[in-house]
């Protein structure tokens, strides 16, 4: 006899998407308010400081700011132009907010809880939604594919000259640097051996050596191939307020604005997570956390707040950059891309590939511990080598100075001659 | 003018060096100058509670005031040459006989609309017995707009307020009281 009753593992399942999609609200509410801090006290100023709990003069130091942020845009006009396509137009926020939530589905988000004992429910309770996806990395990269639809619909049925150009730029960009960064991601496949998120959390933790030590080429491939992808400055081109008005959502307002705003800092924590489970070790700190697979409930807990902190610290580390760092011009944001780093990606590629290869022959030629060293320190020459490349052989793009032959008026007389 | 004109100094970009091409010091450079603002004094003034500085009220111009002379009249003598100069109009003048010897006409009304008023300073320029002066107060509110006509009582009532924070200005500036 069949229960009607949901089984454990579905309950486990779903209390586990609420958790992560409160929390996920939670943090880009949180985020918007970091960045807005951020922002101020890099150029000097105070920031938001001013709204506490509502009706009362507590201002807790403007925590209160994202409540009224959110009431404020939700409580806006929602309005459709009417030039616009309007079953696109409602639709592009929602493509885009349901493929960046889905991605948490397969990412991981703490290591696992110790054994509840819950009939039904396999022990340890790892901490993800869609633990048996064996594809997590596939899955997340071909969702980080389809957020990139929900900005070129949004683009393309605002009908809006601006939007448009932020739709096409916006699709430029991310097909230019899904390579790199899926050559960035392949060295980690290959030297973790899974394409399951948490396997490859766990390699580094059983190792100790955390892929950004291992693989520096493509940790530094990656990382700025997720800045493109998020869309952060200094590869904010798809939005580029000073030249494009707001890009892909020029045309919109109220809560589907909002939605795409939301979108946005999911892409930036979305990035974090990958850049942290990927190659800074994940929940793993040395001496901290254990490397295990057996946890005690504070075990647990720790390892959860070591991945949060690094997360936190590499977003901020997104929003530091965003200051430091103009824009680049749109030639130079492809060169980067296709002269810099995809050939290092290769190169990150095959040095990974070789030295996995022959690991092997490796530790029965010198003995398991001086083996682990080479297999160290060869990317590290790698690295070096390709940034010294890099920078010899500069894709300068396109060449800026004036042409002195010819005045300006000259060319006006030119045309008037023809 | 041609682009080889003799007057057009052409400067050029030095070539970017090899520590400059390796990226990363630069990188590096940027994001220390932020993060030194990062932790840097802040500027923002926090205003209702703290007041800015002005840093010299004898430029400053903020709200008007009609100032009074020793036996505590009002200086003006209703030349009309601040209503006048004033660009934008605000400023309404009824003159009438002075009471007084030692001219010829006063005001009977003065009132300025500090809606209209763009904080010139024309007025004062313009005024040959230095009655009317700009203070240095700048938080100016109301409820309403007749609130913000300043009729001479009030204007005569901030030259009260503020006379000791501020001396007249052509005594400060080396002039006649």
């Amino acid at each position: 006899m069949t229960s009607l009753l949901p089984s454990p593992t579905t309950i486990a399942a779903l209390v586990k998407i609420g958790l992560l999609i409160g929390g996920l609200m939670t943090a880009a509410a949180y985020l918007v308010l970091v960045e807005r801090w951020m922002a101020a006290w890099v150029q000097d100023r105070k920031g938001p400081n001013r709204v506490g709990i509502p009706l009362t003069k507590i201002r807790l130091f403007g925590l209160g700011q994202p409540l009224a942020d959110g009431l404020k845009i939700i409580l806006n006009e929602d309005f459709t132009p009417r030039h616009v396509d309007k079953v696109l137009y409602a639709a592009a926020p929602l493509v885009l907010l349901a493929a960046s939530l889905a991605i948490f589905a397969a990412i991981p988000f703490g290591s696992v809880l110790p054994p509840l004992g819950i009939p039904g429910l396999p022990d340890p309770v790892p901490f993800l939604v869609a633990p048996g996806l064996d594809v997590g990395v596939l899955w997340v990269f071909a969702l980080s594919s389809i957020a990139v639809y929900g900005v070129l619909l949004g683009g393309w049925a605002s009908n809006n000259k601006y939007g448009f150009l932020g739709g096409l730029r916006s699709s430029a960009q991310l097909v230019a640097y899904e390579i790199p960064l899926g050559l960035g991601l392949l060295g980690v496949v290959l030297a973790a051996g899974s394409l399951k998120l948490d396997v490859i959390m766990n390699a580094q933790a059983e190792t100790g050596v955390w892929y950004a030590f291992a693989q520096p080429l493509g940790f530094i491939v990656f990382l700025v191939a997720s800045f493109a992808e998020a869309a952060r400055l200094p590869f904010d081109l798809p939005e580029a307020e000073q030249e494009l008005v707001g890009g892909y959502h020029t045309e919109y307002s109220g809560i589907k604005l909002l939605l795409f705003l939301v979108s946005e800092f999911l892409h930036m924590v979305t990035a974090a997570f990958l850049i942290v489970i990927m190659f800074l070790g994940g929940w793993h700190l040395w001496g901290v956390t254990g490397s295990g697979q057996e946890v005690t409930w504070i075990g647990a807990l720790v390892r959860f707040a070591v991945l949060s902190s690094k997360i936190f610290g590499v977003i901020l580390f997104f929003m530091l950059v965003r200051w430091s760092w103009p824009r680049f011009r749109f030639d130079q944001l492809m060169n980067l891309a296709w002269k810099v780093m995809l050939p290092l990606g290769l190169a990150n590629l095959v040095t990974v590939a070789t030295i996995e290869e022959f690991r092997p022959q490796l530790v029965e030629a010198v003995g398991a511990g001086p083996a682990g060293w080479i297999a160290l320190l060869v990317p590290w020459g790698v690295f070096f080598a390709g940034w010294i490349a890099a920078g010899l052989f500069t894709p300068s793009g396109t060449d800026n100075t004036p042409i002195r032959t010819h005045g300006p008026l000259d060319i006006e007389h030119e045309l008037v001659e023809v | 003018m041609q682009a080889t004109d003799p007057a057009i100094t052409w400067l050029e970009d030095k070539p970017l060096g090899l520590a400059e091409r390796l990226y990363l010091p630069l990188f590096v450079q940027g994001l220390a100058t932020t993060a030194r603002h990062l932790v840097s004094p802040k500027v923002t003034v926090s205003f209702p509670e703290q007041r800015p500085t002005v840093g010299n009220p004898l430029i400053y111009r903020g709200v008007h005031r009609l100032n009074r002379d020793d036996e505590g009249r009002v200086k003006c003598v209703a030349c009309f040459l601040c209503a006048t100069a004033c660009p934008a109009h605000c400023i309404d003048i009824v003159a009438t006989e002075s009471p007084w010897p030692d001219r010829e006409k006063y005001p009977e009304a003065f009132q300025i609309d500090e809606l209209r008023c763009i904080f010139c300073g024309m007025c004062e320029e313009a005024c040959p017995v230095d009655a009317i002066e700009l203070t240095s107060l700048l938080d100016l509110t109301g409820k309403s707009r007749e609130e913000m006509i300043f009729d001479k009582e009030k204007l005569l009532s901030v030259y009260d307020m503020t006379k000791d924070a501020e001396p007249m200005k052509s005594a400060a500036l080396g002039g006649a009281p």
